[in-house]
């Protein structure tokens, strides 16, 4: 359709009275790769993703970790070991799979509940410890150079995506962005200027919005009246899909062409991952207040992990006995990190003030003295 | 050297920098095409192209947060926010993040860029045209603000504020950009950013100004000087944050009186801030009490009554003189 920005968008002049003649007629398409018991349902659509063993194991191994680690993040801040933190059950394919569409060079930009992610990007399981126990020490690892911090404030983060994405460009490197948020996020004026930004930057981005259907205790349908999220791309004219994100091989198909296209200078896409936070907004939150428990039950049936299990076991790649090690694996590799993490060394205290300027000023430094002063007489060193 | 406005230093500024270091970009409302409201960044697209100068969609916020994202990744972006009563809008993300980089990820990730904003009263404008509001930027950690008072300081400051690692608010005195030309040398120049600078030396008081205000408490020092043949130090502030408290401080021991002229509201402002700082530093020496004239705590009034509230040279010689005669 080719639109003369002078006239009418479509179909002409609309009479006076009329008005509600104003076109709202799309297509949104929604890709699904696996069903709910992991059998291949896109065959006549192209069938499963060119993944080989080593990638879907990768991915798997990437999601049964990072529900591991959130039980065990659970279980820590329920004994007081570490401080509050925003579980990610049930959201594993929409974090996990991205990355390894995802090349190293190619930089992640997230909020706050893409820890599994974060852990196939390469971060080490005791430094997420210390993030979620008040350490900035827990911000950033070897390897992560293109991996930016957790984003608390909802949306911030997509126009910083936009920005290193349009850098990229300038800077003629083949490397892309991809950026994770909610569905809440897409209520802010941050997610319209970014989506704006990107749009005519035609910015090497990928949008990925997990549409996890509760905003702490807001329910998608009172976040916007838009029948998808993904329906918003159309009025910046980017590509827009919905994929079933509990369908880890449908995130990861949607996200590699999304990748390709940004490479090839094809611009922006929004990806909406229809998908479910089994578990509370974050360990302060009681989520019994806003929803019932059918409807987690529901949700807990279409489980990303064992879907791809069954998909994974179905091609010959995966067994009982390999579960079995894969579980043991984990549970070794989560308690060295504990035991890792609290044997961690006592950080400097004053090291916030190192990171205030990169250029030391006098007045800053006369805070520091007085600082470290205190802390020595309140510690018995006088 | 060449005798320039501060729109032409600016524009100088940004032309040095630019050549200077290809990483350097700018991106604001109306700045490609249009040169800027003001023309500071006249014939930049002509010079470094479209994708070194980037007319943005209309959004203070987005301009600001993608400059974050540029800086993260190398670049040096110079950001303009079209006038400094719209700056609120990238609040936000100035404090979110653009201040907190650096903190966050303990100097992975960090965040030099420049924000320019043209800022306070005096040229007849509309609503939000007029305010002078540094202090709202100067209270976040991890944020330099900067605010030239003349052509010279203005170019060799923004060649500062671009080269430095962190982000620097950069507040440009609207009524001075064209107010008065200055000699400027040829060659690149760079002042320190933190650091104010004694104008003009003096041993019976102190004046302390910054900004647009600089040229009433000029004007004001020299009336004084002349009618009374007392010995004056004007200081120009230059960095409002972080704060050279030495300078001021060593200053007000020498002198031992102190007055301070801000355009901003009375209450809260960097003129607050001196005083505490001669409270903690040179206390002892004062021979009578410290001095603000300031605006007042008022949205900044429609321009019929602008010249009333901003602060006038013959408020500035009245409390030199009430100091002096303590």
């Amino acid at each position: 359709m080719s639109v003369d920005s002078a006239c009418p968008a479509a179909g002409g002049p609309i009479p006076p009275g009329r008005l509600e003649l104003a076109d709202h007629t799309f297509h949104i398409g929604h890709l699904q790769v696996l069903d709910e018991n992991g059998a291949l349902i896109a065959k006549d659509a192209g069938g499963a993703p060119d993944l080989n063993p080593d990638q879907l194991i990768r991915l798997y191994r990437g999601m049964v970790l990072a529900r591991a680690v959130d039980d065990r993040l659970l279980k820590l801040q329920r004994q007081g070991r570490i401080g509050t933190f925003a579980p990610a059950t049930g959201q594993e394919a929409v974090s996990c799979a991205p990355v390894v569409a995802m090349r190293p060079e190619d930089w992640f930009v997230g909020s706050f509940r893409e820890l599994g992610g974060r852990l196939l990007r390469g971060e080490p399981i005791d430094r997420s410890f210390l993030y979620y126990n008040g350490h900035e020490e827990g911000n950033t690892f070897d390897g992560g150079e293109r991996t930016l911090p957790v984003a608390v404030i909802i949306a911030c983060q997509m126009l910083h995506a936009v920005g290193i994405a349009y850098a990229m460009k300038l800077k003629g490197e083949d490397a892309a962005v991809v950026c994770f948020f909610g569905d809440g996020a897409t209520s802010e004026g941050d997610f319209h200027e970014a989506m704006n930004f990107a749009a005519v930057w035609q910015a090497p981005v990928v949008f990925v919005c997990a549409n996890n259907h509760w905003a702490i205790s807001l329910p998608r349908e009172k976040q916007t009246r838009s029948r998808t999220l993904a329906q918003k791309a159309i009025a910046y004219e980017m590509p827009g899909l919905q994929v079933d994100g509990n369908d880890a091989l449908a995130v990861y198909q949607a996200v590699h062409e999304a990748l390709a296209r940004a490479r090839a200078g094809g611009g922006p896409t929004f990806i909406e991952a229809v998908t479910y936070r089994l578990r509370m907004h974050t360990t302060a939150d009681d989520p019994k207040r806003y929803r019932t428990e059918e409807e987690v039950k529901a949700w807990e049936r279409r489980d990303p992990i064992p879907r791809l299990r069954k998909y994974l076991a179905a091609r010959g790649v995966w067994n009982d006995e390999m579960q079995v090690n894969l579980d043991e694996e984990i549970r070794k590799e989560i308690e060295e990190a504990v035991k890792k993490f609290e044997e961690a060394e006592d950080f400097k205290p004053d090291a916030p003030f190192d990171h205030v300027f990169g250029i030391p000023h006098p007045r800053l430094e006369e805070q520091r003295a007085d600082f470290l002063a205190n802390l020595s007489r309140e510690q018995g060193h006088e | 050297m060449s005798k320039l406005n501060m729109v032409q230093a600016i524009n100088l500024a940004l032309h040095e920098e630019m050549a200077r270091d290809q990483n350097v970009v700018c991106l604001g409302q109306d700045i490609g095409v249009d040169g800027g409201v003001f023309r500071v960044t006249e014939g930049l697209l002509a010079k470094f192209g479209a994708e070194r100068v980037l007319d943005t969609p209309l959004a203070e916020s987005g301009i600001l947060g993608s400059a974050i994202g540029m800086a993260i990744a190398g670049l040096r972006p110079v950001a303009e926010m079209q006038f400094s009563g719209f700056a609120y809008l990238m609040l936000g993300q100035l404090e979110g993040n653009a201040a907190r980089y650096r903190a966050r990820s303990q100097g992975r990730f960090t965040c030099p860029l420049v924000v320019r904003m043209p800022y306070g009263g005096g040229v007849r404008a509309l609503e939000h045209h007029s305010e002078s509001h540094e202090a709202t930027f100067a209270h976040v950690p991890g944020v330099k603000v900067v605010m030239p008072s003349a052509p010279g300081n203005a170019r060799a400051l923004l060649a500062a504020a671009i080269r430095d690692p962190d982000p620097v608010v950069f507040m440009e005195p609207k009524r001075s950009y064209r107010a008065f030309r200055e000699e400027v040398s040829d060659e690149p120049e760079v002042m320190e950013i933190g650091r104010a600078q004694v104008l003009r030396e003096g041993s019976d008081l102190t004046v302390i100004s910054w900004g647009a205000m600089m040229r009433p408490a000029l004007q004001a020092v020299g009336e004084i000087e002349e009618q009374r043949g007392a010995s004056l130090e004007l200081i120009d502030l230059l960095t409002i944050s972080p704060m050279d408290g030495e300078t001021i401080a060593a200053s007000v021991r020498k002198t031992g009186r102190c007055v301070i002229v801000q355009e901003a509201p009375f209450s809260l402002g960097p003129a607050s801030e001196i005083i505490a700082t001669i409270n903690d530093k040179a206390l002892l020496h004062l021979e009578a009490p410290v001095k603000r004239i300031t605006g007042y705590d008022l949205t900044v009034p429609y321009f019929s009554r602008e010249d009333m509230y901003l602060p006038s040279p013959g408020r500035v010689r009245r409390a030199i003189e009430e100091t002096l005669d303590f």
